[in-house]
């Protein structure tokens, strides 16, 4: 069975070849890229995955535009339906503005544009994008953003963490996430979205200029769930 | 019909612009700023008879994000939710 994945393209994307390499190198076959101002997606997707970048210039809040285009209204019928959905960095702030996800990606608390190899928790390895992890252990994933503390009211973060859908945190304090959150899942556990960038670290250590490979199985997880289905 | 949109980050949600630009301020010699706090100004012309329905409407679904945000629609001519 071949691996149907599609990267969306907003204009400002800048991650989204990384992401498309990514794909293709865990699966074998070419992800499918789609411009922000279609307004239908491929059909039979596997997965579709909202790219880094600066979508729109950030004009607004980041994501906020991103949320609006045609694009976003065919990923949030197809989010419905079950499609899973990965958004990384600002894929993350749009599934925030699109309200696929709950709460809101705020300026870092220190002000600085953060870019560095960070250390995550795994916190849930019952996700379809987490099952290859063992649950607690330690991984190292880069960040590279601006807007990436995590809001949401305490109640939000009280039913976040009751039904186990932080999927990663910060091992120490990177940008003032609201409980050191970095990556949240929807309640069906079908929508990722994470500061962090997976995609930078599909690499051995060798041959990576990030270092590091903890990013190659979260993309085998969703590709192991789809064999096995 | 000129309509301002005012957005500000609500009270509790950390503003780190607002503090550097507080430090800044202190930086600068002025004395007994006790805070900052930085929104957004957002002007619209819209066609006479916009109701306020559709201007909050707009607010909620684009122009602020809720979650970390209140809004007040001004100049409307009428004082707010009387429409």
């Amino acid at each position: 069975m071949t691996f149907r994945a599609a990267v969306i393209t907003f204009p400002g994307s800048n991650c989204d070849r990384d992401m498309a390499v990514a794909l293709e190198q865990i699966s074998g076959a070419p992800a499918i890229r789609v411009w922000h101002g279609d307004a239908e997606l491929p059909e039979r997707l596997d997965l579709i995955a909202l790219p880094g970048g600066f979508s729109y210039g950030d004009y607004l809040r980041s994501g906020a535009m991103a949320a609006t285009s045609p694009i976003m209204r065919a990923v949030i019928a197809a989010a419905s339906r079950g499609v899973p959905v990965l958004g990384v960095c600002n894929g993350f702030q749009v599934l925030t503005e699109a309200r696929l996800l709950p709460g809101a990606l705020l300026r870092n608390a220190g002000q600085r544009f953060i870019c560095r190899s960070v250390a995550l928790t795994v916190e849930n390895t019952d996700s379809l994008f987490t099952s290859a992890y063992v649950r607690g252990e330690q991984i190292r994933i880069p960040v590279a953003h601006h807007d990436g503390n995590y809001f949401a009211d305490a109640e939000t973060l009280d039913r976040l963490e009751g039904e186990g859908r932080v999927a990663f945190r910060y091992a120490e304090p990177c940008n003032g996430s609201a409980r050191n959150i970095a990556g949240v899942l929807s309640a069906n556990g079908r929508v990722l979205g994470m500061m962090p960038h997976p995609e930078r670290a599909i690499e051995p250590a060798a041959v990576s200029a990030l270092g590091g490979s903890d990013g190659r199985r979260l993309f085998e997880s969703v590709f192991a769930a789809l064999a096995s289905a | 019909m000129q309509v301002r949109v005012l957005v500000r980050l609500k009270p509790g949600v950390l503003d780190p612009q607002g503090r550097a630009v507080n430090h800044a301020l202190e930086g600068l010699g002025f004395a007994g700023v006790e805070d900052v706090r930085i929104g957004r100004l957002i002007e619209l012309d819209v066609a006479d008879g916009t109701d306020h329905a559709a201007l909050t409407a707009m607010c909620e679904k684009l122009l602020a994000n809720t979650v970390i945000e209140d809004f007040t629609i001004e100049g409307l001519g009428e004082p707010e939710g009387t429409r």
